[in-house]
This record gives C-alpha cells, sequence and structure tokens, in this order.
C-alpha cells in the first residue's frame, strides 16, 4: 500500500503521517508528481491561508495534477476547501473538484469553529463502522456549504457539508488525525477503498 | 453541536511531567506520553503541556517529547512556555504541536501575536492571558502572575483577538489554586467581550465547578490540572455530570 500525502509546505502534515503510522501504515510526504501518481492512495492536506496555499501549488504545478488523478484521493481541512469552486478567503478560486463554494462563517458564532461537532447524515463507505452523531475535531472559519455532494453534515451556525464526496474524490472538514478513534477509523476505510 | 472542551493541563520539565501525578495503571508516571494516551483514552478533548524548562538544554529535550506526543497520541495538544520568537513557535509546530501558547511575550511584543497568526494562522495561536482582580478591575500580570501590570484584562482580550489570537487561555491569579470554582463573572464578560473562543482555567476544585464555569461563565472549554492528575475527577464521570446538566460534551 502506497500512501502519499501532498506536501506543498501547508502547516503541520505530520499528523497525518503520525496517525497511519499508528495504523501500521508508512504513508510518504512528497510533491514529487510521479511519486503522487502511483500512490494507492492521496492526503490532500492543508492547514492556513487558502490564497496562499494555491499559489503554493500552482507553484509546483500540483493545481494541475490534482483533479486528473484516479485513485482515490482524501482532501482534509482546507486541503477539502480548495477542492472546492471558489472560498471567500482572500476571494480564491479553487480547483474545482466539488460543485459548491466556500463561505466564512458570521459573527454570530465563535470564529474559528474550535473543537468537537457532530457528523450526521453518513453516506458513504469512508463512514463504515462510524455511528451517526460521532463526534470529530474541527478548527476552521470557512465552511463548504450543504449541497448534493455532501457525505456528511454538520450544525455550526448553519448545517454546512463537513464531507464531500464526488468520484475518486473525497473531502472532509475535521481532522481524523485528530478525531481520536472516530478519526482512525475513517482512516482505516479510506485505505480499504 | 459543537461540544465544551475538558483539557487537562501538564507542567514539563526537562521533558518529565511535575508535580506530583496519581495514576494507578500507568508505567511511567513521569513520562508526558504515557500521560497523554491515558488522557486521551479517558475522554479528554485536548491537552495543554506547559513547559516550564529553565535551561536551553530542557527545552531540548520537550521539543523531543512534542515529536513523541504527536506520534503517539490521537488527539489536538497545545504547547505553551517560555515562547517568544517566530523559531521557537516553527519548531514546535514542525514536531508536531497543533497550537501554541504565548504569554508574557505578547504582552512584551504585543507585534508578535501578528506575526504568528500572519505565518502560521490564528486557528493554532492561543493567548495565555494570567490576571488578578484589583478593587474591582482586572489587570494582566507577567511571569505566572508574579510581575503585575497596568494592562487592564479586557482590552488586552480585545487587542489580542484584533491582532490575530484564535482562542484565549484565560487564568484568574485569584481563583488558581483554590478549589472554590472558576473566575465566572469575568469569564462570562470575556466571552461577551471577544468572538474568539474562551479556555477557562483556575479554581477547578468539583463537577459543579465545571458544570458553573460553562454555564455561568459561558466558556467554550475548561483547563485544569491537579483535579485530573490526582483522579480527584475522573473525566468520564464528570462528562456524564455536565451532559446531565444539559451541556453538550463528547462521550
Amino acid at each position: 500500500m502506497k500512501i502519499a500525502i501532498i506536501d506543498y509546505g501547508a502547516g503541520n502534515i505530520k499528523s497525518i503521517q503520525f496517525a497511519f503510522k499508528r495504523l501500521g501504515y508508512e504513508a510518504l510526504l512528497t510533491n514529487n508528481a510521479d511519486i503522487i501518481k502511483q500512490a494507492d492512495k492521496v492526503i490532500f492536506p492543508g492547514v492556513g491561508e487558502a490564497g496562499h496555499a494555491i499559489k503554493m501549488l500552482k507553484a509546483s504545478g500540483l493545481d494541475q495534477l490534482i483533479p486528473t488523478l484516479k485513485q482515490p484521493v482524501l482532501g482534509i481541512c482546507l486541503g477539502m476547501q480548495l477542492m472546492c469552486q471558489h472560498t471567500e478567503e482572500s476571494n480564491t478560486k479553487g480547483l474545482g473538484i466539488f460543485n459548491v463554494d466556500v463561505k466564512k462563517f458570521t459573527h454570530a458564532v465563535k470564529v474559528p469553529q474550535m473543537g468537537w461537532n457532530t457528523i450526521s447524515n453518513l453516506k458513504s463507505s469512508l463512514f463504515k463502522d462510524i455511528l451517526e452523531g460521532e463526534y470529530m475535531y474541527l478548527v476552521h472559519s470557512y465552511y463548504a456549504e450543504q449541497c448534493e455532494e455532501a457525505i456528511a453534515t454538520t450544525h455550526y451556525e448553519v448545517d454546512y457539508a463537513s464531507a464531500l464526496q464526488k468520484d475518486n474524490f473525497y473531502g472532509v472538514q475535521f481532522h481524523p488525525e485528530k478525531s481520536s478513534s472516530a478519526g482512525e477509523q475513517l482512516l482505516k476505510n479510506f485505505i480499504k477503498m | 453541536m459543537l461540544a465544551k472542551r475538558i483539557i487537562p493541563c501538564l507542567d514539563i520539565k526537562n521533558g518529565r511531567t511535575v508535580k506530583g501525578v496519581n495514576f494507578v495503571n500507568l508505567i511511567d508516571a513521569g513520562d508526558p506520553v504515557e500521560l497523554a494516551k491515558q488522557y486521551a483514552i479517558e475522554g479528554a478533548d485536548e491537552l495543554v503541556f506547559l513547559d516550564i524548562s529553565a535551561t536551553l538544554e530542557g527545552r531540548a529535550t520537550t521539543l523531543e517529547m512534542v515529536l513523541r506526543v504527536a506520534e503517539q497520541v490521537n488527539i489536538p495538544f497545545t504547547v505553551g512556555g517560555g515562547i517568544s520568537s517566530v523559531e521557537d513557535v516553527d519548531a514546535l509546530l514542525k514536531h508536531g504541536a497543533d497550537k501554541i501558547s504565548i504569554n508574557s511575550s505578547a504582552v512584551k511584543h504585543p507585534d508578535l501575536i501578528n506575526e504568528l497568526s500572519n505565518k502560521f494562522g490564528s486557528q493554532c495561536i492561543v493567548v495565555a492571558i494570567d490576571a488578578k482582580q484589583i478593587d474591582n478591575d482586572w489587570f494582566v500580570h507577567l511571569a505566572g502572575g508574579t510581575i503585575p501590570t497596568e494592562i487592564r484584562l479586557f482590552d488586552w482580550a480585545k487587542e489580542v483577538e484584533q491582532r490575530g489570537a484564535g482562542e484565549i487561555l484565560f487564568t484568574s491569579m485569584n481563583h488558581d489554586g483554590t478549589k472554590n470554582g472558576f473566575a465566572n463573572e469575568a469569564l462570562s464578560k470575556l466571552s461577551n467581550t471577544v468572538n474568539i473562543p474562551i479556555i477557562a482555567s483556575g479554581g477547578a476544585g468539583t463537577k459543579q465547578h465545571f458544570v458553573d464555569v460553562f454555564t455561568e461563565g459561558k466558556t467554550d472549554a475548561a483547563l485544569a490540572a491537579s483535579v485530573f492528575h490526582f483522579g480527584e475527577i475522573p473525566i468520564k464521570e464528570l462528562k456524564e455530570e455536565l451532559r446531565n446538566n444539559n451541556i453538550e460534551v463528547r462521550l
């Protein structure tokens, strides 16, 4: 099993590598297009600011590569948001994989949302053996709107899509690598796809 | 719904936990990794490590510890204590810390908050504030609460939010160590003053104190040390009590 974690200089991605290690898998941090193409599974992480992140992707040509990948791809947090059409963060155009826009929470709630919130309306084998209403760890100020491609819903100010799927592309707003045993289950499910 | 968080805090010196920690089934109660794993299993939502090492060597050892925690623990953790530069933060995040917390260095150089949040994102920058109530007004204190300043708590809280802090960890020096409950009045005012999450610290003694800090103090998270370390309040029991009081928790 070859797992590639796309390394484009975005935040703390070691945690994802460690999470796979705890499950008994070696995952490689890489920005090499050939290694990414040949991997069995690809993780597209992202912590930080969207405008800066998309610039980093473009600098290495990864913005062109990612939408063409054929194996299962999992975007996490900002990674998921960058796979959408557009994000309000720095008015940034995304990779356009998911047919949904990313908005900012208003000041009606505390921003960022930080902590454990529930996921429901689970619609994919990504959530096999994960219960409706399970808690996952989230840290974010922007969210993907509720849409047809949503495979999980979370409520914070509004009901929003906390996970998305289109074909071989998956995205989760929460951090499975920091979401205790439920998060580990999700990573196991992803490996089995 | 977003759950209220329960956060045990561990003091670390030279990569080892200090103060007494009394867990029955631990191989090495001085090993922060062992403790962190145990807390994760018991249902802690997050962990805070406070580095009180006085030497460079000690701090280097703590960095190694951070790496081992990141490798082995599956919940988020914050590292604080003695952090004063972009380089310090970069090293901690690269070793796998999810968030860092700054305190005195932010008061001395407020621009540091802007620099850190611009470079690493607000989501990983916690500003810790120690304050003491003097004649009905709250004043920020430095160096573990020993040095008073003329900065007012609520002004400072607003400023750190504007400068890009993602969260505030507020410790009341009047309540810390008393086990008589949290500073709920100040916490509630703080929560209404800023629009970022607040972690309450100082004063936890009973389960009811936690119920009160979430209902009266309107806080997003509560941090404590000794009541957890000595098993006085098992985390699972605490969360059950909170749920019985209609407070959303992850159980």
